[in-house]
Formats: C-alpha cells, sequence, structure tokens
C-alpha cells in the first residue's frame, strides 16, 4: 500500500508510537488491574483512563501555549508536560 | 465508589474501531503529518517543524475568528435550548392528529440541506425581494445584512434558530413523554405548582436528552460551516468569518496545506477540550459529584 499521500515523518511516526503504546499499556493495565474510580484534586471523580485523556490534552495545550508565549526550546515544556501527567495520574 | 469496572467488554467494539481508523484517525494523522512540513504536492514536502503552529497562534485572525465562534455558539446555545424545552412543554401530549402534524411539522426544518438553508434565508433576508428584509425595512428598520456586522449576524443566529431548534424541541419533547403520569399525580396530591413540577419533575428527567441536545448544538454550532458560507460568505468584512471558513480559505483557497493542518490540529484541540468540559460539567450537575 502506497502511504506517501500521508506524508509520513520520522518524528511523527515516533509520536503515534508513543501513544499507541500508552494505549496499549493502559488496555494491559486495565485487563490485569481495572481502575476505581476516585477523587483527587480534579473536580470530579475519575478513572485512570480519565486522567490519561485530561494529562494528554493538557500537555497539548502546555506545548501549545509554550509555541505562543515565546521561542525557548519546546523541550523544555515536553518536561513540564511529563510533570504534568505524572501530577495528573497520580494525584488527579 | 468502592465497585471496580471491568472494562474487557470494550474489546467487543473493535470493528468499530477498525471502521473509525480508516475513516477518522488515518486522516487524522495525515493532518499531524501534514501539520509539521511544507507541502507542494505528493512526495514534495519539506520539514518545517513547530513554523506553522507558531504562525497560526500569532494570527490575530485566528483569534478573532475564535472568539467569534465562542460567543456565536454561546449565543445558539443560550436562545435554542430555554427555546426548545419551551417548545416542547407547549407541544400536545399522547396520541392523535395534533401530536403527529406537530412533530412533522417541527421535523421539516432538520430535514432541509444546509446548503438550502442558506439559500432560503439569503433570499428571505434580502430588503429587495425578501419577505423578511422587506417586511423589516417596512418597518422602518434600517435593515442590511450585507453591509451592516450587527445584521449579519443576527441573521446568522435567526436562520440557526430556525433551522435547529426543533432537534432540541423534539428531543425534550422525547424526554418528556418518558415520564411516568405517577409523578404528575403525586405532584398534583402535593398541590406542587407549575414552577415546581418543571424544576423538580421535567428538568431533572430530561436531563439526559438535555445533555445530549446541548452537546451536539454546541459541536454544530462551533463547526458551522456551510449556512453563514452561502448567505453571507463571511461578510461584511470578517463579521460571520467563523473558523471552519477561515479554514478553507486557507486550506482550499490559498492552497496552504501545512498552515492549514497546524490550524486544524489547534482547532480539533478547541473543540475537544469544550466538548470534554460541556460533557463533564453537565453529566455531574444534579448528580451531587458537582463541585
Amino acid at each position: 500500500m502506497d502511504l506517501q499521500w500521508m506524508a509520513w515523518t520520522w518524528p511523527t511516526a515516533l509520536f503515534f508510537a508513543a501513544i499507541a503504546l500508552i494505549l496499549a499499556a493502559m488496555t494491559a493495565w486495565e485487563i490485569a488491574s481495572p481502575t476505581v474510580a476516585r477523587r483527587g484534586f480534579l473536580p470530579m471523580e475519575t478513572t485512570r483512563g480519565d486522567r490519561l485523556f485530561i494529562g494528554l490534552l493538557g500537555s497539548a495545550y502546555i506545548h501549545l501555549a509554550w509555541l505562543a508565549l515565546g521561542d525557548a526550546s519546546l523541550w523544555i515544556a515536553f518536561g513540564i508536560a511529563i510533570v504534568w501527567m505524572a501530577v495528573v495520574m497520580r494525584l488527579g | 465508589m468502592d465497585k471496580p469496572w471491568n472494562n474487557r467488554a470494550w474489546l467487543l467494539v473493535l470493528p468499530v474501531v477498525a471502521i473509525v481508523a480508516f475513516s477518522a484517525i488515518l486522516p487524522l494523522m495525515t493532518v499531524v503529518n501534514y501539520s509539521v512540513q511544507d507541502i507542494f504536492g505528493p512526495g514534495q514536502a519539506y520539514w518545517v517543524g513547530t513554523e506553522w503552529y507558531r504562525k497560526v497562534l500569532e494570527d490575530e485572525r485566528l483569534r478573532d475568528a475564535l472568539l467569534r465562534q465562542m460567543l456565536y455558539s454561546l449565543a445558539v446555545l443560550a436562545i435554542e435550548i430555554p427555546l426548545g424545552v419551551a417548545i416542547a412543554l407547549c407541544m400536545p401530549s399522547g396520541k392523535g392528529w395534533r401530536t403527529s402534524l406537530t412533530l412533522v411539522l417541527l421535523a421539516l426544518p432538520l430535514l432541509i440541506p444546509w446548503n438550502v438553508v442558506g439559500t432560503i434565508w439569503q433570499i428571505f433576508a434580502r430588503g429587495d425581494i425578501g419577505l423578511g428584509g422587506a417586511a423589516l425595512q417596512r418597518l422602518g428598520l434600517d435593515y442590511n445584512y450585507t453591509g451592516d456586522p450587527l445584521d449579519a449576524w443576527l441573521t446568522v443566529l435567526a436562520m440557526d434558530v430556525w433551522h435547529w431548534t426543533s432537534l432540541v424541541a423534539l428531543l425534550a419533547y422525547a424526554g418528556l413523554q418518558a415520564i411516568p403520569p405517577a409523578f404528575y399525580q403525586a405532584a398534583k396530591i402535593d398541590g406542587a405548582s407549575r414552577w415546581s413540577v418543571f424544576r423538580y419533575i421535567q428538568l431533572p428527567k430530561m436531563r439526559g436528552v438535555l445533555i445530549i441536545a446541548v452537546l451536539l448544538r454546541f459541536m454544530d454550532s462551533f463547526m458551522i460551516y456551510t449556512e453563514p458560507f452561502v448567505l453571507t460568505g463571511g461578510g461584511p468584512g470578517n463579521a460571520t468569518t467563523f473558523l471552519s471558513q477561515f479554514l478553507t480559505r486557507m486550506a482550499v483557497g490559498q492552497f496552504d496545506l501545512g498552515v492549514a493542518a497546524a490550524f486544524s490540529i489547534i482547532y480539533f484541540l478547541i473543540v475537544l477540550l469544550f466538548s470534554y468540559v460541556f460533557y463533564t460539567f453537565i453529566t455531574k450537575v444534579g448528580t451531587g459529584d458537582a463541585r
């Protein structure tokens, strides 16, 4: 199958591979140990999947805000997003 | 809540996931790929990294279009949801020709294609030959939707209300019809006022369908394209240029595929955020789970 029209690049392929890996890992985790909804600092009860979604969406916004606000390296935004993701998954 | 959830049943939805993968996920991946490259044609793409994202985020026209879009969606929800509920409350209940006739009349606007709705309102609102436009001018109002931004806005809003309030009304009506008569009998015995019946019986019982109505109308209005495009073409100036029209101009008009792709991703994230916040808020309100 010719996928030239999709204009793949290595960074975007790695990005989607990482997302797919996260989803596969979450599914395996869910099967091994089903999630229990709980309430953390987020203003509602959340499951593990909810917190992953909120974490990923928040990470996207952190990167966009970083791009909008200055010219500093995007790796710093990536670091902040990792911290945000960990905080949401653990304490959200 | 202590009961653990078992999500193994999700495996049963795998066939749907496969179909969605081809119709939505692959195109979305392509858009992400395009957003980091300068696309000249098949096989002619050059890596630009985050340049298009920076360009889009710094674009004042995008901010203006986003503000207009949010204002428009809020106005649509503020008008259509209460109006739809009010119409549903006034509709005849039970079986009979009155109910059937009302349902058919309400369903009519929903059957008309978007571009035809735009054309109908384009003619209807014209000051020279349009019934609505000419009538307003005869009443002494200086109405001109092609030249006045406020008139254009009100016309686009009126068009949306005309087209989609029926959907809210029909959904709310379905919710009302599902309320068992015992609830009304109990309210009557307690001597509840009309307002109390609405506030404590009808509104909570309509919650499920109203969630769907709000989400559908929000997402639809946030992605509106055809009707304003046909009616005003985004004008006068950019007064009624909403996000999707701005995006189309960029992608099709200027063939700026990379920039348009970056814009699409940002647009997608905005819709995703708003829908999630709306959904979470509405599903928690009244369940004792909202803070």
